[in-house]
């Protein structure tokens, strides 16, 4: 890593991310509500001053137009970041995401290029309520054509954001919203950091846990106390979830015999049980003690604040998960 | 809004240049009868919506712009990918879900697209070209370039979001940007008027601030004239503009549909203003002999009579291809 670090925050490494991005590049632009005043989590704050009105557009609430016009914009040359302001609004533009952003390289027989970045700031944060609150990434993992990046740390926060903003393909690019404050050290020059790369958060041979995006703090305290239970965890933060690691996470399970994987989103139909379907099969049910995977129950994320925490996925119920696979 | 009407021969219209616009109306007639002749007789997979009656709004159009001008199309483009510079062989080929085809095979009738020639594409959603049409005046603006986009679309897509949002968009932004509104009176099924309020699309376009102008379709040299002026306007920076096309589809949505829920004589009076027969007549006032007419339409007859039968001859695509052009990062790769 070049350059010296500065200690920040995930909100502001993704921004450094972008900005360098953008003196590097002057096809990169950013499109969105509110993006001229720095948009509405500051993550483009004072871009407007130095870039103009030509390349952060401040638009109007027309989210089939924000994400269907990113797409005009890339198919003639430039590189749009397509900034959704909260996930839950994304299913104002789905046909323009689903229909046309990833299907026209493949429809059109390779003719296009859908460069475009699409940010969507998802997940649980400070009692939203059920359409301020989801997170349904394992939706898109289901989509063909597109990547899926759900960083947790501002240092992949950074180098994700980089990675996404050159790549050719359309990269749906998960903020963790409730994560904006978490800390790391972001150096002068931000490297990007592949997709499809898992990061270890923690060595372990008892039972390997895998996670991402928002529940990575909880997955974090959970192997403290499970350690403190002498519960050794391999640990494993996806970063991204499509591609993701199957090498890395199978390479673990392997040495483990048993996965969890946990999860913010619903349970029911989502990525924990795409990845203990793939290692179940890469590894052979023999080979494993367990397989099981948690997520919330399948019912809209509530308002008041003890009824969000009901359905919360907590470190209380990620090491009363692990020790039921210890069994 | 403004009407415009044509002067045969007239607004810069020499005999050499109504040729022109009769050449490519003939060709997309003979591509679309040939592709039906080929759907008819099981040579062509899936759906075919045909623009027969509709020819002199693509020639029209297209007519007036460069192969840098960007256009995206709808589910019935066939008439816009050819008059915008796509060659038939490739589209025959698309058509039939053969390896020669634009798109590999991937697409077939609903998705033609020719980047080389600035066509972005047909598409399967209706109002779908709308936001990307406005994105691709934008990147041209951000560029430098004085390229222009023009979008085509129905009358029935003025009725989905899009397509307020994109007006509105295209006009706050100023952007070089032409909506050709192909109102052919009918969506799919339904008579649009029945299913619309309001004084209609360019009044719509007119509120948002994007002025519009009205045109008969079925007058190619009256809608080459409003483009010719309406293009020139939006290259030197005037913004949006929206040309409303009155134009008239003969045939029913698909060409399975055999159109029994329409009116006959309301069919016989659209096929009446033919706009082909029509500019037959201006040219033969121009000096132009009816044989000479006929030579292009044998011409073209034959040019895409010879398209199918290459298109038939191409190899399917190989297995491997379904695999091709999904993603460069995390593609599933093709297992023998
Ligand atoms: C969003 C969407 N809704 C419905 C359809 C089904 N559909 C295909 S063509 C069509 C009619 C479109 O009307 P118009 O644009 O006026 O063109 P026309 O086919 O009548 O020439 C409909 C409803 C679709 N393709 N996309």
């Amino acid at each position: 890593m070049a350059g010296v670090s500065a200690r920040v925050t995930l909100n502001e490494a993704g921004r450094l991310a972008v900005l360098q991005e953008m003196r590097a590049d002057k096809r990169v632009w950013v499109l969105g509500e509110d993006v001229a005043r720095g948009g509405l989590w500051g993550q483009y704050r004072d871009f407007h001053d130095e870039f103009g009105a030509e390349r952060i557009v401040s638009t109007p609430i027309s989210e089939s137009t924000i994400m269907g016009a990113g797409l005009g914009a890339a198919l003639v040359g430039t590189r749009p970041i397509i900034e959704m302001r909260i996930f839950d609004f994304v299913m104002c533009a789905m046909d323009e995401l689903v229909n046309q952003i990833a299907k026209v390289r493949y429809m059109f027989g390779g003719q296009a290029t859908p460069a475009v970045v699409v940010r969507m700031p998802h997940g649980m944060w400070r009692n939203s309520a059920a359409q301020h609150s989801q997170m349904l990434e394992a939706w898109f993992a289901h989509l063909p054509g597109v990547t899926i990046a759900t960083p947790s740390t501002a240092e992949d926060q950074a180098g994700l954001l980089v990675t996404a903003i050159r790549s050719d393909d359309p990269v749906l690019f998960f903020d963790p919203k409730d994560l904006w404050g978490v800390e790391g050290d972001v150096p002068a020059v931000i490297e990007p950091i592949p997709f499809g790369k898992a990061r270890v958060m923690r060595e372990g041979s008892d039972l390997t846990i895998v996670t991402w995006s928002a529940l990575t703090p909880q997955v974090g305290e959970a192997m403290e106390t499970l350690a403190k239970d002498g519960i050794k965890a391999d640990v494993l933060d996806l970063r991204t979830i499509w591609p993701w690691d199957i090498d890395a996470v199978a390479a673990s399970v392997k040495k483990t015999g048993r996965l969890l994987v946990a999860h913010e989103a619903v349970e029911v139909g989502g990525f924990g049980g795409e990845v203990v379907a793939t290692i179940v099969d890469r590894l052979g049910p023999q080979n494993i003690k367990a397989a099981k995977r948690i997520g919330a129950p399948r019912v809209p994320v509530p308002f008041s604040p003890p009824l969000e925490n009901e359905i919360r996925v907590t470190p209380e119920k990620i090491v009363a998960a692990a020790k039921a696979a210890m069994v | 809004m403004t009407t415009d009407n044509a002067t045969p021969g007239g607004a810069g219209h020499n005999a050499a240049r109504l040729k022109e616009l009769f050449r490519t109306m003939v060709r997309i007639r003979a591509f679309e009868e040939t592709a039906m002749a080929a759907h008819q007789n099981g040579e062509m997979p899936g759906p075919l919506h045909v623009s027969i009656g509709q020819e002199g709004v693509a020639a029209g159009v297209c007519a007036n712009l460069r192969d840098d001008d960007r256009l995206t199309s709808n589910h019935r483009g066939h008439g816009h990918a050819l008059a915008k510079g796509a060659q038939p062989d490739a589209m025959f080929g698309e058509l039939f879900g053969r390896e020669s085809g634009y798109c590999k095979g991937k697409g077939g009738s609903m998705h033609i697209a020719d980047f080389s020639v600035g066509m972005l594409g047909a598409n399967g959603v209706v109002g779908g070209g709308i936001p990307i049409a406005v994105g691709a005046a934008q990147g041209l603006k951000m560029l430098g370039s004085n390229a222009v986009a023009v979008c085509m679309f129905g009358d029935g897509a003025a009725n989905r979001g899009p397509f307020l949002e994109g007006l509105n968009w295209a006009a706050l932004y100023k952007l070089p940007v032409l909506f050709v509104c192909e109102d052919n009176g009918v969506a799919a099924f339904t008579a649009t008027a029945s299913v619309t309020a309001g004084p209609g699309v360019s009044a719509r376009a007119e509120s948002l601030g994007v002025p519009a102008t009205g045109v008969d379709g079925n007058d190619v040299a009256a809608v080459d004239a409003a483009v010719g002026r309406i293009v020139a306007g939006i290259r030197a920076g005037s913004g949006p503009h929206l040309l409303h096309a009155k134009t008239f589809r003969w045939t029913g949505h698909t060409s399975t549909d055999a159109a029994a829920w329409r009116d006959p004589a309301e069919v016989e009076a659209g096929k009446a203003r033919c706009p082909i027969a029509r500019l037959r007549a201006t040219l033969f006032e121009a000096g132009v002999s009816g044989a000479e007419c006929d030579a292009m339409v044998t011409e073209a007859a034959a040019e895409m009579q010879a398209s199918r039968t290459t298109a038939n001859a191409a190899a399917w695509p190989a297995g491997a291809v379904a695999y091709d052009d999904v993603q460069d990062t995390g593609a599933m790769k093709w297992q023998a």
